[in-house]
């Protein structure tokens, strides 16, 4: 590409004890995009975005943003960052204007600079109508929102956003991420961590998953999905597993796998197998196209991971 | 160049000043309380303290002895619970050290915080003791930046204990181990002289008696002696206990 970087990490490497959390991991985060960071529990995801904002030190390795070195200049790269972290850390006593306040103040803004600011933050967040309420009279959904508006009190050029939607309800999640594409049109680049996979879908141009500390994957999702997987996917369900993934349908599909009682088909040609299905009237099945989830999963495996 | 810590400072000051209410009452009527009790009820069965050459009304001893006291308690509370829920359990630190703001600048700013409870507390309680006739000296006036000085070492003292707690239970070694020995050992209820050789060498070194023996003279329209000294020895430990607590937070944090 052109254009220099925004955000850049070389060789990062963490080892928490024997453990290596992080191993070799580079990626680059341009202006204006959006850069999804996917992978399962205990991947590496918040150790990365920790070293991106010099609360973790690597091993090795180097984290450079808007040109400058993280940790080292990080007072100079915080002071055009947004961040909104895992954890909801909004002030309790405050207000929500208050806390929009009290938080520009850390970046030196004087009162009335931040003051002019509250109400298009406010609105931005659909929060105008609970300008005096305190954190804890909002909804999960409202909280993650004003975090949000918290962290553009700053007016940052890129964000950086650590599973900004998890334990949201649907309309919430789909709210968020209306406003997370207003920000993406304003011109404004996000880092962006989360697992879940419609999510990066929707905002992310380009992805990177990760898993063990390792990058696995890179690039768009669509030419991901391409790159990686048969277009087709057919679920087959309310079977004897072991006959149906071992059976006459097997040649039907390039590739088969059994996670509990489902058979996943994955195949170019679904229609030559969705005809070879109605020799077995008992099972139910759903024909769709292949995703990012299934891509997920094709990288990182189906079992739990339980660390993290 | 900008004040990192002030703008965190701030905070905690908007917040204090939201809940000042329940908080005057926690930091200024139960001081109150053991002085009119033990000062007014004890006071009437001790009679005078006999304190070298002279003879000083017990209220008037124990009153320059629990300023000093509370000053102690005001800052050890902020620094302990107040400190670690916002550090711990609201994660206000680390939504600050998202925006350019430094570890060191909000520990500053909570050890900072913490004395100025402490003198805004024995401020309050000077008044009263003003007011009820305990001291009349001018010199007293003296004591406001001294305590302010207690204040400061007691939080650096107890940001050691904030870096290293895994749980607010974690604080009750602190006071058991070392707040309630040092309130009974500085000299705040009786004179140092009652007690044993070997237990009055340690109580010469606890930060509290030299509070108690900067404060305690101005209160009986005297000056202190050792002046040097006794500051001397506050703020070595002022300075040791923050360089601890300095390097305990980095390592909590750092992971």
């Amino acid at each position: 590409m052109q254009t220099t970087p925004q955000l850049q990490c070389q060789h990062l490497n963490k080892r928490f004890g024997s453990n290596l959390v992080v191993d070799d991991l580079s990626f680059s985060l341009f202006p204006g995009e959006c850069l999804g960071l996917i992978g399962p529990n205990g991947a590496g995801k918040t150790t990365t975005f920790r070293m991106c904002l010099g609360l973790t030190t690597p091993d090795n390795g180097s984290v450079t943003i808007f040109g400058e070195d993280m940790p080292k200049q990080a007072l100079s790269i915080k002071s055009r960052l947004g961040v909104v972290s895992q954890f909801d850390s909004l002030d309790p006593d405050f207000s929500c204007a208050e806390n929009l306040l009290v938080y520009g103040r850390y970046f030196g803004m004087k009162r009335a600079d931040i003051d002019a600011r509250i109400p298009s933050l406010l609105e931005f967040a659909a929060l105008s109508h609970k300008a005096n309420a305190k954190p804890g009279e909002l909804s999960g959904g409202m909280k993650r929102r004003l975090s949000l508006a918290r962290a553009l009190v700053n007016d940052p050029q890129l964000l950086l956003l650590d599973e900004p939607t998890t334990g949201l309800d649907p309309q919430a999640r789909h709210l968020m991420w209306e406003r997370l594409q207003q920000l993406l049109q304003q011109g404004k680049s996000i880092l962006l961590t989360t697992h879940f996979m419609d999510e990066t879908e929707r905002l992310c141009d380009r992805l990177l998953v990760v898993d063990h500390g390792r990058k696995i994957a890179e690039g768009k999702p669509r030419d991901l999905i391409a790159e990686h997987l048969e277009p087709d996917v057919v679920e087959v369900y309310g079977g004897d597993t072991q006959a149906l993934a071992h059976g006459p349908l097997r040649a039907q599909a390039q590739r088969v796998e059994v996670s509990g009682d489902t058979v996943f088909f994955y195949t170019q040609t679904a229609q030559s197998l969705l005809q070879a299905l109605t020799a077995y009237p008992g099972v139910r099945s759903l024909h769709r196209p292949a995703n990012l989830e299934d891509l997920f999963l094709k990288l990182t495996g189906r079992q739990i991971r339980e660390e993290g | 160049m900008r004040l990192r810590f002030w703008p965190v400072f701030l905070r905690n000051f908007l917040v204090w000043r939201k809940l000042i209410i329940p908080s005057l009452i926690a930091n200024i009527a139960e001081p109150l309380m053991w002085l009119v009790a033990f000062g007014y009820g004890m006071g009437a069965l001790v009679g005078e303290v006999t304190l070298g050459e002279q003879q000083v009304p017990y209220i008037v001893f124990l009153a320059s002895g629990s300023i000093c006291m509370s000053a102690m308690n005001a800052a050890t509370f902020e620094a302990l619970y107040s400190a670690f829920s916002r550090m711990h359990v609201q994660k206000t630190w680390d939504g600050i050290m998202n925006a350019p703001v430094h570890l060191d600048d909000v520990l500053l700013a909570e050890m900072l915080w913490a004395a100025f409870k402490a003198v805004f507390t024995v401020s309050a309680i000077l008044c009263v003791m003003l007011g009820l006739g305990i001291v009349q000296s001018w010199k007293v006036l003296l004591a406001w930046p001294i305590l302010l000085g207690v204040g400061i070492t007691f939080s650096c003292l107890a940001l050691i204990f904030n870096a290293l707690a895994k749980g607010y239970d974690f604080f009750t070694y602190y006071f058991t181990l070392f707040l309630t020995p040092m309130m009974f050992l500085s000299g705040v209820f009786f004179p140092l002289d009652s007690l044993p050789d070997a237990v009055r060498w340690v109580a010469m070194v606890l930060p509290l008696t030299q509070a108690v023996a900067l404060v305690r003279p101005l209160f009986m329209d005297q000056w202190p002696t050792d002046v040097l000294l006794h500051l001397g020895v506050l703020t070595a430990y002022a300075v040791v206990a923050w360089l601890i607590a300095l390097h305990l937070t980095r390592k909590r944090f750092r992971q």
